[in-house]
């Protein structure tokens, strides 16, 4: 039982690197944006190799069963990375928001002045 | 062109208003001759720029939807850049009567007050309007009352006064989404005082509000959330200093 979910979740974490990786490769991805799931995909790896590594966290955390320590790891991870695109897609937001008033109001100024040139 | 001291414009932000806003723009403009009239159009999909500029008002068309915030700020914006003294905001569904625009004027002229809000509930008959929304303007007031030191009886009035400080601090900080209770508290936050006037309020023109009861529920959060993170952001900003 644990040795298959270690087995899917090192699958799962292979898969992950791969796809940031291939969508890096094709800019689908901005790099700066792929490092948190590079970083959260190689901690699973880790975890999900490292056994004895797992039994450790598993003792720190209190948890008797190593398989739902790693489950509420990767619940961690994956809050921390969605909280961090949270973030940068606040700040995303804000600068859209000035850029399109700003946008707007240099056309507005553009089209006065067009309005008051003579016809040539 | 240097403007005349006291000038004034006059904005209207509007989205797929193009039933009404045609209507708002002739009565504003008979009402105050002379008065700039800017109708922002937060990127409608119906003939919103084409009426409003055939009715006489001119236009700042953003180039993408921003919500209510976001476009009424980019009036402030342009009407801050041009060196307006005094904007007053009605919205383009035409529920404001333009008649009541030299009242608020006369009251932020006069008052010494940063804001004016022409108020629903101020005098006179309080419009109809839904139960949700009915127990979410009730709510708030008794939100705001400790918070502004003061009674507020129209909250959510859409049609505001505001002088150049006012115009000035909005340009940097203004709500993006429901912009008007939580503009009270921006407000407040500098030590700006408001003052309502009584106002009248008419049917819509034409459309239908898109405020439905689950989205009052909605709005009741995002603004109480808003209230209390403005709150700590400038408690914070005050430590800081």
């Amino acid at each position: 039982m644990m040795d298959r979910l270690l087995m899917v979740m090192t699958g799962l974490s292979v898969a992950l690197l791969a796809l940031v990786l291939v969508s890096v490769r094709r800019a689908h991805i901005r790099v700066e944006y792929s490092v948190s799931w590079l970083v959260a995909a190689a901690v699973l790896l880790g975890l999900s190799r490292m056994h004895g590594l797992l039994a450790w966290m598993a003792a720190l955390l209190g948890v008797e069963s190593a398989p739902l320590a790693l489950l509420m790891i990767v619940f961690s991870v994956f809050l921390m990375v969605f909280f961090r695109f949270s973030v940068i897609l606040s700040h995303l937001k804000d600068h859209s928001v000035a850029l399109a008033q700003r946008v707007a109001i240099l056309e507005f100024h553009l089209r006065s002045l067009h309005e008051k040139e003579p016809d040539q | 062109m240097a403007l005349e001291a006291g000038s004034l414009m006059v904005i209207v932000p509007a989205y797929n208003e193009a039933g009404a806003v045609g209507e708002v723009v002739r009565g504003v403009r008979e009402t105050m001759a002379g008065v700039r009239v800017l109708v922002i159009d937060d990127c409608s999909e119906d003939a919103t720029v084409s009426v409003a500029r055939h009715a006489g008002a001119e236009v700042l068309g953003l180039p993408h939807h921003l919500g209510l915030g976001g476009c009424v700020q980019a009036g402030y914006k342009l009407a801050f850049e041009l060196g307006y003294d005094y904007v007053i905001r009605v919205d383009g569904d035409g529920q404001h009567a333009p008649q009541d625009i030299p009242r608020v004027l006369d009251a932020l002229k006069t008052s010494g007050c940063q804001m004016v809000i022409g108020s629903r509930y101020a005098g006179g008959t309080p419009p109809r309007t839904s139960w949700v929304r009915g127990l979410g303007i009730r709510f708030f007031r008794l939100v705001l009352r400790p918070i502004l030191g003061r009674p507020v009886h129209d909250p959510t009035s859409g049609f505001v006064g505001v002088n150049r400080a006012a115009l000035e601090l909005f340009t940097r900080s203004f709500p993006l989404e429901y912009p008007e209770i939580e503009a009270l508290v921006v407000l407040q936050r500098k030590s700006f005082r408001f003052l309502e006037v009584p106002c009248q309020t008419r049917p819509r023109l034409a459309g239908q509000s898109t405020i439905t009861a689950l989205k009052s529920l909605y709005y009741i959060v995002h603004v109480l959330l808003g209230v209390f993170v403005n709150i700590l952001k400038y408690e914070g900003r005050r430590r800081r200093q």
